[in-house]
């Protein structure tokens, strides 16, 4: 852990994404103690520009943009963890199975996976949320279908290069059951490159969530950063922070997690490092 | 082919998970349909038959391209997708070019000298395209572009009022479609770049690099027509791969930018409800996908006399 963590370090990237990270987290758990109540609610007279009473001013309904930006980013990161969760848990769970039995669950898998890579995702997204009716749970379904194939490939190509290898071997010899070796032993092995494409497809669904909301299919009841962007696109001219601000929270976040992911991939791979 | 069918089958399924009956979503928005219409969709999807029958005969329209009407537009679906055909595969078409080129040769500057400050700030540049949304990016080119310097239009394709015929024509066009190409191309001029600088660094070290040095040629003719060569093909393979991401993206930018292509229409259908027509944009979408992917096999093999189709 202490050699991680020192490795880790190295990477100015890597530190840097933890530091915004760790201040959009902040910010994100603090949202209901620094303005309580519900975003939703008009504060001041609309159009207020930013760094007035507001700090980041007031939209058309005269909604405090910077409470937007607190419990968006609460909204952000709950969708981005939660259906990252569930497309690992799926996706490693399928990927572990096809590349540890191989046969028709392998091909089974790999045509799905095709299938999902050929597809255009986000259509198939929008149409989820869409027939679903939007609300947090359907996005994060949609996002989840649609970014667990990847997930699944890697772990699957994970399990075969493990497949063959002789501590495997041994432990089918010693006759423990498939499921011990799965996730006792194969599993442990491989978890690092599936963290860091976890964290990098947080990033990804951050990017799909905001997408959605920007084209009105976000939960109604949540306030959410590409809500708020898709509201102000009309102020355009007149009110620029409605849409600067928010957009500015989605790449400083996005390209936070990023940074984390790849800080965490030198670290856990140093043999990939020159 | 599988995958066509696979859309098919899948797309069945979602217009079974809608809420309403199958008729209703067939035809559009509740209510908006004619009862005779209705009646007659009932009897054609065989909506009181079994479900297997039911989806044999949904394939059967399917593939017919009998993708029904769309009583919001008063069109039929496959009539209106054709007709937003163009603008989508003119924006897609534009991006893929520049995307890739602008990707390869910044790709390329950058590990022609790994390490350097133009090598960080390629990098950086690329970092942050990946981490931007689509949509916003747009909105903030419109903001610098459009309306703060005045100097490309913010939407639509063309502008429609002043009747512009040939070479005028096309100018005009091309001056709407600078905005739109170049939002949807920096976020995949991202991912080449650092997928051409990851190949062409790998390449570097290769043994006929070395063959190619010891024979004296220079650095700029080694990287020009050899390494080049080598590392375009995974950046290919990768912009194969992504056209059905394009399309995606495509739905945001043009309904930022009032494209009037598929994506614009996707976005009006979900407003109007239309899920016939979304699922009908999804099912055209994925078979155009499906024949663009062809297209960059044979590219391939143009690209690696190696390989052989």
């Amino acid at each position: 852990m202490k050699r991680f963590w020192r490795r880790f370090v190295r990477s100015r990237g890597g530190v840097l994404g933890v530091a915004i990270l760790a201040v959009v987290l902040a910010v994100a758990t603090a949202a209901p103690v620094l303005f309580p109540g519900s975003p939703f609610r008009r504060v001041d007279r609309p159009f207020a520009p930013p760094f007035g009473r507001q700090l980041f001013g007031t939209d058309v309904l005269g909604r405090d943009v910077a409470a937007g930006i607190a419990h968006g980013a609460r909204t952000s990161l709950t969708i981005g963890v939660l259906a990252t969760s569930v497309a690992v848990l799926v996706g490693t769970v399928m990927g572990a199975l096809a590349g540890y039995y191989g046969g028709w669950i392998d091909d089974l898998l790999m045509r799905t996976t095709e299938f999902f890579q050929t597809i255009p995702t986000f259509l198939f997204a929008i149409l989820l949320v869409a027939i679903l009716a939007p609300s947090v749970a359907s996005i994060v379904f949609a996002i989840a279908v649609v970014n667990w194939p990847a997930v699944a490939r890697l772990v699957r190509g994970e399990f075969l290069a493990m497949r063959g290898r002789e501590f495997v071997q041994a432990c089918v010899c010693l006759g423990m059951t498939d499921g011990r070796v799965i996730f006792r032993h194969i599993l442990p092995n491989c978890l690092s490159p599936i963290i860091v494409t976890g964290s990098l497809s947080v990033a990804t669904a951050i990017l799909i969530e905001s997408a959605l909301s920007f084209l009105g299919l976000g939960d109604p009841n949540v306030m959410s950063w590409g809500f708020m962007i898709g509201a102000g696109r009309t102020f355009l001219r007149s009110a620029w922070w409605l849409c600067t601000i928010p957009g500015a929270a989605i790449l400083l976040t996005v390209l936070a997690i990023n940074l984390l992911g790849e800080g965490l991939n030198d670290a856990l791979n140093p043999r990939l490092q020159r | 082919m599988p995958v066509v069918f696979a859309i098919l089958v899948l797309n069945f399924l979602l217009l079974h998970l809608a809420p309403g009956d199958a008729a209703q979503v067939l035809a559009g928005e509740a209510g908006s349909a004619t009862p005779e219409y209705m009646a007659q969709l009932r009897q054609r999807f065989g909506l009181d038959r079994p479900l297997a029958l039911q989806l044999v005969l949904y394939l059967k329209n399917m593939l017919a391209l009998d993708l029904g009407f769309s009583f919001r537009h008063n069109l039929p679906v496959l009539a209106l997708i054709l007709g937003r055909l163009g603008p989508t595969l003119l924006l897609m078409g534009t991006t893929l070019v520049v995307s890739v080129v602008a990707g390869v040769a910044l790709g390329l500057l950058a590990a022609a000298r790994a390490g350097s400050w133009r090598d960080t700030l390629i990098s950086i540049l690329a970092l942050v395209s990946y981490a931007t949304p689509l949509f916003w990016v747009g909105l903030m080119l419109i903001v610098v572009f459009s309306l703060k310097l005045d100097w490309l239009p913010t939407s639509g394709m063309e502008t429609v009022a002043a009747f512009y015929e040939g070479w005028p024509r096309v100018v005009d066009i091309a001056r709407h479609l600078v905005l739109p190409a170049l939002t949807l191309s920096l976020f995949y001029m991202a991912l080449y770049v650092r997928l051409m600088r990851a190949a062409v660094l790998e390449q570097a070290g290769m043994d006929y690099v070395t063959t190619a040095r010891a024979k004296g040629l220079s650095e700029t003719r080694i990287t020009l027509s050899h390494v080049l060569r080598n590392a375009v093909l995974p950046v290919v393979t990768l912009a194969g791969v992504q056209v059905g991401s394009l399309l995606g993206g495509s739905v945001v930018v043009e309904s930022v930018f009032a494209w009037p292509g598929l994506g614009l229409l996707a976005f009006q259908s979900l407003f109007a409800r239309d899920f016939n027509l979304l699922l009908g944009i999804f099912f055209l979408s994925a078979c155009l996908v499906v024949v663009v992917n062809l297209m960059v096999d044979v590219l391939y093999t143009l690209l690696d006399p190696r390989i052989h189709a």
